[in-house]
C-alpha cells in the first residue's frame, strides 16, 4: 500500500557530539524522505549513525548533540524547531518507536494493560475504561493469547517475544503515522523473530503506517524493505529499491556487506571480510571515509568526497567508481552473481510488460 | 571429512544437567544428550534461547558439575575426576571463548596480564623476558601488535577484545576450544574477521571446536557437523550439509525456514513451517537413531519408519 505522499523528509542533517575528547561527528549530511505506506530500512554497523538519526527524528536527541544544520520536514514542520510540547505530541501519537530490547523497554512496575491504554489516555483524552477495552482489542490484534486474562499480567510474566507484541501493541495503539523499529528483533531467535515481522507486516497493511525499519542484519532487510538505505559513517553511501540494492549494488561498502554474511549455501573456504575497523568520527578521514578499508579505492577517495552518482531514478551511490571517467572493476563474484539475477529478473519483467501491451493491444482489436 | 575413521576427542553419553534438583523449581537444561567430537573439526550446536546450548558447552569445560552422564576426553572420563594432575591438564587442553568481549575480560587488568593468565597458572613461561615473548606472539597470531600488550580492554573496540579472548584461549596451547556465541556481539563487518581468524587458527593449530551459536547461516558455514538442541535434547545430528540441506525432524525443518535469507526475491516466497513441541511431551521414550550414514534423529522405534520414509523421499540411501 504505498503512495508517493511524502510525509517525512530530511534534509541535508548534521548532528555532534560534544564529548569531553572533543566533537564527534555523528551524521554528515543525511537526506532521505519516507513515503506513505511505505518500509525504509537503514542498515549499518555499530556508530554509523542509525540510532542517532532516527532519534533526531522522535525529538529524543542526548544533551549533548548539536544540530549543525539541516532540517526534518514533517507535514510542513521542522521536527528540529518544535517546542518539548510540540514533541509530546508528536511522540507516541504520530511518530511511534519500538526498541531493540523488550526487556528493558517496558514498565516492570506496571500491569501490561495499562502501559498499552496509558498513550490513549495522554494522548487522545480517552477515557480509562474505554481506553482498556481499545487496549483488550490491540492485545489481541497483536497476537497475544488469552488476552482477557492477561491484561492485568506484569511484563515479566510474558516471554520475550510476547513482551515485543506489548510493546508493538503499545506503539501501534494510536494508529502513528510512522513507526520507527531500531532493531526490534535483534533480541529474539528466529522462529519469534519471523513471527514479529510476519506480524509487523500485517499491522502496516491494515492501518497503512510508514516504517522506518533499523538493522544490521540484511537477511531481515530483504524480506521487510520496499526501499533499502545504507549508512557508514554517519552518512547516506547507496540507496534505491530493495531489489537494486541486493541484486545491482554499486558501493563497494554494500558489496563489502553483502559478501560478508555467509548465506546457507556459501562454501567457498574463506568469507569476504570487510579489512580495519569504522573510522574515529572525533576527526573523520578527509575524502570518502570508507577508503581505507576499501580494496577498490581510488587515489580521488583520499582527496575528495564522492557525490551521489545516478544509478536509476530510484537508486543512487557516493562512489567514484560511477564517474564516467573511473577505470572499471570487477565486483566480488557474490556480487557478480546477484547482478546476473538482476538482469534476468529486468528481462522477466521486460517480458511480462511486452506480453501486457500485446494482451491489450489484441483485445483492443 | 572421513568420519569412519576419524578419531573421537569427546564423547558425551547420556549428559544431564538438572538445576534446583528437587525442589519446585527444578529446570532440566540438559536432558539426557549424546553426542561425539572427531579431532579436527567444526561441531556446531544450534537451537533457541533456553534450548541448552550454553548449558552443554559449560558442563563439557566443567564451568557446573553434571548431573548425571559421561564426558570423556580423549578417552579420560572428566566427571568425577579427582586426579588433580589429569584435571588440570584437562583444563589447559579445553579452552572456552565467551559471547561478550565487553563482559569476559577484566577491566582492570592489561591485555598482557589477561593473556598470560593461563601461561602463569599452568607455569608455561621461563623467565619475564619469555613470558613477553609468548605473549607478543599471541596478539600477532590474534592480528594485533605488540603495543596493545600494556593498555587497558576499554580501549579496544569489539572485535579487537574478542581477539584478546581468543589469544588468552590460545595461550595455554589447547587442542579444544569451546566458542559460545563468539561472533553475536560483533558487527557484520567485523563477525566475518573473527570467522575466518578462527579458521585460519584450526588450520594452523590443529583445533578442534565446539562451536555455539543462534545464527544458523554462520554456524552452517564453520561448522563439520551440526546438532540441533531443543528444550534440552539432542533432536538430530549430522554433517552441516545435510542437516541443512536434508533436514529430516519437524523441528529443523521449521528452524530452518525461518532464517532470513538476504535475497529479496526468496524473501516474497518464503513458506514457514510452523512446529508443534506437543510432539515433544516426553510420553514415549525417544532416543538418536541413525538413519542415514553419520545422520542421526532423536525418535522412538515406531517412528524409524517414518523417517526412513522421509530420507528415501529425499534420495537418500537409508542406513
Amino acid at each position: 500500500m504505498q503512495s508517493n505522499e511524502t510525509i517525512l523528509a530530511v534534509n541535508h542533517l548534521k548532528i555532534n557530539f560534544n564529548t569531553y575528547a572533543g566533537k564527534v561527528k555523528a551524521i554528515r549530511d543525511v537526506s532521505f524522505d519516507l513515503k506513505k505506506g511505505e518500509t525504509l530500512a537503514i542498515v549499518g554497523e555499530s556508530g554509523s549513525g542509525k540510532t542517532v538519526t532516527t532519534r533526531s527524528i522522535m525529538g529524543m536527541l542526548a544533551n549533548n548533540a548539536v544540530v549543525d544544520g539541516g532540517n526534518i520536514q514533517f507535514h510542513d514542520k521542522d521536527v528540529l524547531k518544535m517546542s518539548e510540547r510540540e514533541l509530546e505530541n508528536l511522540r507516541g501519537a504520530q511518530i511511534a518507536q519500538i526498541f531493540q530490547d523488550p526487556m528493558t523497554s517496558l514498565d516492570p512496575t506496571m500491569r501490561i494493560g495499562r502501559q498499552i491504554a496509558e498513550p490513549l489516555m495522554i494522548h487522545k483524552g480517552v477515557k480509562k475504561e474505554k481506553a482498556m477495552a481499545q487496549a483488550l482489542e490491540m492485545m489481541k490484534l497483536v497476537g497475544i493469547t488469552d488476552a482477557e486474562n492477561r491484561i492485568n499480567d506484569y511484563p515479566h510474566q510474558f516471554s520475550g517475544g510476547m513482551r515485543q507484541r506489548i510493546v508493538i501493541a503499545i506503539a501501534l495503539i494510536n494508529y502513528p503515522e510512522i513507526l520507527i523499529a531500531d532493531e526490534p528483533t535483534t533480541a529474539l531467535d528466529v522462529t519469534i523473530q519471523a513471527q514479529i515481522l510476519n506480524l509487523m507486516r500485517e499491522l502496516q497493511d491494515k492501518i497503512s503506517t510508514s516504517i522506518i525499519f533499523i538493522t544490521h542484519d540484511l537477511g531481515v532487510v530483504a524480506g521487510m524493505a520496499d526501499r533499502v538505505a545504507v549508512m557508514y559513517a554517519g552518512k547516506i553511501v547507496e540507496y534505491g529499491t530493495v531489489d537494486e540494492i541486493f541484486y545491482n549494488p554499486k558501493h563497494p561498502y554494500t558489496w563489502g556487506l553483502l559478501s560478508s554474511m555467509p548465506t546457507l549455501d556459501t562454501n567457498s573456504a574463506e568469507l569476504a571480510s570487510i579489512p580495519g575497523t569504522p573510522p574515529d568520527l572525533l576527526d573523520p578521514p578527509k575524502g570518502d571515509a570508507f577508503a581505507p578499508r576499501n580494496p577498490y579505492a581510488l587515489k580521488i577517495d583520499t582527496e575528495q568526497e564522492p557525490p551521489f552518482f545516478k544509478v536509476s531514478d530510484t537508486h543512487y551511490a557516493a562512489t567514484w567508481l560511477l564517474h564516467p571517467d573511473a577505470p572499471k572493476v570487477t565486483p566480488p563474484d557474490q556480487i557478480i552473481k546477484r547482478q546476473e539475477k538482476f538482469a534476468e529478473m529486468q528481462k522477466a519483467a521486460l517480458a511480462k510488460a511486452q506480453h501486457h501491451q500485446i494482451e491489450e493491444e489484441e483485445e483492443q482489436q | 571429512m572421513e568420519l569412519d575413521n576419524a578419531k573421537k576427542v569427546l564423547e558425551v553419553k547420556h549428559l544431564k544437567q538438572y538445576f534446583n534438583v528437587g525442589k519446585r523449581d527444578e529446570v532440566k537444561a540438559v536432558d539426557d544428550i549424546s553426542f561425539d567430537i572427531y579431532e579436527g573439526e567444526t561441531f556446531g550446536l544450534v537451537g533457541e534461547s533456553g534450548s541448552g546450548k550454553t548449558t552443554t558447552g559449560r558442563a563439557i569445560i566443567h564451568l557446573y558439575t553434571p548431573t548425571s552422564g559421561s564426558i570423556k576426553f580423549n578417552n579420560q572420563e572428566i566427571i568425577g575426576l579427582k586426579d588433580h594432575q589429569k584435571m588440570q591438564q584437562f583444563r589447559r587442553d579445553m579452552q572456552m571463548i565467551f559471547q561478550d568481549p565487553y563482559a569476559s575480560l577484566n577491566p582492570r587488568m592489561k591485555v598482557k596480564d589477561i593473556v598470560a593468565e593461563g601461561i602463569d597458572i599452568n607455569h608455561l613461561a621461563k623467565d619475564d623476558a619469555d613470558r613477553s615473548k609468548q605473549v607478543a606472539d599471541l596478539l600477532a597470531t590474534v592480528g594485533l601488535n605488540r603495543d596493545h600488550a600494556s593498555r587497558y580492554p576499554h580501549e579496544f573496540s569489539g572485535g579487537q577484545r574478542q581477539r584478546i579472548g581468543i589469544a588468552r584461549a590460545l595461550a595455554v596451547q589447547p587442542k579444544f576450544i569451546i566458542a559460545d556465541e563468539p561472533i553475536s556481539a560483533l558487527d557484520v563487518s567485523i563477525q566475518a574477521q573473527v570467522v575466518n581468524l578462527l579458521k585460519q587458527l584450526q588450520r594452523e593449530r590443529k583445533l578442534t571446536f565446539l562451536f555455539i551459536a543462534h545464527d544458523l547461516s554462520m554456524v552452517k558455514y564453520i561448522s563439520d557437523r551440526i546438532g540441533v538442541l531443543h528444550y534440552g535434547r539432542m533432536l538430530e545430528v549430522g554433517t552441516s550439509d545435510e542437516v541443512y540441506n536434508h533436514p529430516l525432524h519437524d523441528y529443523t525443518r521449521s528452524l530452518l525456514s525461518a532464517v532470513p535469507v538476504p535475497d529479496p526475491e526468496y524473501e516474497r516466497t518464503r513458506t514457514q513451517i510452523k512446529y508443534d513441541p506437543k510432539y515433544e511431551d516426553g510420553s514415549k521414550k525417544r532416543e538418536l537413531v541413525e538413519i542415514v550414514p553419520h545422520h542421526f534423529v532423536q525418535c522412538s522405534q515406531d517412528e524409524i519408519p517414518m523417517y526412513q520414509e522421509r530420507a528415501k523421499e529425499m534420495g537418500l540411501s537409508v542406513k
